[in-house]
């Protein structure tokens, strides 16, 4: 007989409830099950109501971020074995609104993410005929730990200061700004300075650091945040014995 | 089960907005060790006052420091300052812990390890102290 654990899954059904409920499911505790192959059990074999997102099942897409008692996680990379004998309590990523269930509304992010230009700028592109922007393994090295965020949201979720303060720009858009900063393509960084030395931006961190914990991807946001900060001070330093640009 | 939303339609469901808790600092242990190194900055200013409360009784003469000491004698004078003391070393650990992750160091092509810079924080404490300790005491 398999052995069997409780999911304590977060419901709400917008037309049906205001607040949300508690369901609860028996699922197989196989030792390589994670939660996400719980939540699709429950999907597929006990109550194909449940709604909830995923896609690659392996730690790329960022896709199955949700709270896993109390702590934000990637369902993909969450064993239920660990949270044996049980129960496993899902809801859904904290600082967000929820449109049902485990579905949560990631359109703040979004609109943050464009705002910070995370793209190679340029102020004037060479022409093809030049070749390619060639760089080298250690330039790379920069910035490599900055690319690796997949976009997940866990960042957010740990983040009492977004909670607080939904204006702060939050962790992964300002990782992601940093990844562009120190590549050494970009020409962008002053641009992305001016949006980012706002209230909301960097100095909105106080470094509570959860980001950097929760991060699945070991991409360390908070030190972005941090490393931005001391360039942000720098840079009005400059600016102030040096007005005229040096 | 709760009632029907009444605000709900088709086309644009009504989405739940829940709000951070008031004691958010309590439901996680490095939340709370957070806002612990937050308040501590309150003992760190009052070292500070202290600090010049010294400076100004030994400017003004040997009767106007003996004052001070009489007063520092109170007992919610020791536990404010033995209390400042305890605060303001956690807030220095925590600040020394963190400070590898503001500053990135590059030596040659490698980056200097985080716990190296951490540690050439504690050694400046250390350092620091010792000379104090010594002008104070010894010198």
């Amino acid at each position: 007989m398999t052995k069997q654990i409780k999911l304590q899954v977060a419901r709400y059904r917008p037309e049906q409830e205001s607040e949300p409920v508690f369901d609860e499911y028996e699922v197989p505790c196989h030792s390589d099950w994670v939660v996400l192959d719980g939540l699709n059990h429950v999907k597929d074999q006990i109550d194909g109501t449940l709604s909830y997102r995923w896609s690659c099942r392996m730690g790329i897409c960022g896709s199955c971020g949700m709270t896993v008692n109390g702590e934000p996680k990637l369902t993909c990379a969450t064993f239920l074995d660990d949270y044996a004998p049980g129960p496993v309590r899902v809801e859904p990523l904290r600082n967000f609104p929820v449109i049902r269930d485990l579905v949560v509304d990631l359109g703040d992010f979004m609109q943050k993410l464009v705002r910070v230009k995370p793209w190679i700028v340029r102020a004037a592109e060479k022409p093809l005929s030049a070749g390619e922007y060639l760089q080298s393994p250690e330039e790379m090295d920069e910035y490599k730990q900055f690319s690796m965020c997949i976009n997940c949201m866990l960042c957010y979720s740990a983040c009492p200061i977004y909670g607080l303060d939904p204006k702060f720009i939050g962790p992964a858009a300002i990782a992601l700004a940093q990844r562009y900063n120190l590549d050494s393509r970009d020409e962008g960084a002053a641009e992305r300075l001016e949006i980012l030395s706002e209230h909301e931006g960097i100095w909105g961190c106080t470094f509570v650091g959860e980001c950097t914990k929760v991060c699945p991807k070991n991409v360390n946001p908070a030190g972005a945040i941090q490393r931005y900060k001391l360039n942000a001070a720098l840079e009005s330093v400059k600016s102030f014995f040096l007005p005229r640009g040096a | 089960m709760a009632h029907i939303a009444e605000h709900y339609t088709a086309y644009h469901p009504r989405w739940l907005r829940t709000h951070v808790s008031t004691y958010w600092w309590l439901r996680k242990r490095s939340y709370f060790a957070f806002i612990l190194r937050e308040i501590s900055s309150v003992f760190v200013a009052w070292s500070v006052v202290y600090l010049l409360l010294i400076v100004y009784a030994v400017g003004r003469g040997p009767a106007a420091y003996e004052e001070l000491l009489e007063w520092s004698r109170d007992p919610w004078v020791i536990l404010v300052n033995v209390s400042s003391l305890l605060l303001v070393s956690f807030h220095a650990v925590t600040w020394f812990n963190l400070a590898p992750q503001a500053l990135v160091v590059r030596f040659g092509h490698t980056h200097l390890p985080g716990s190296l810079i951490s540690a050439s924080n504690y050694a400046a404490w250390v350092v620091v102290s010792a000379i104090i300790a010594w002008t104070l005491i010894g010198g």
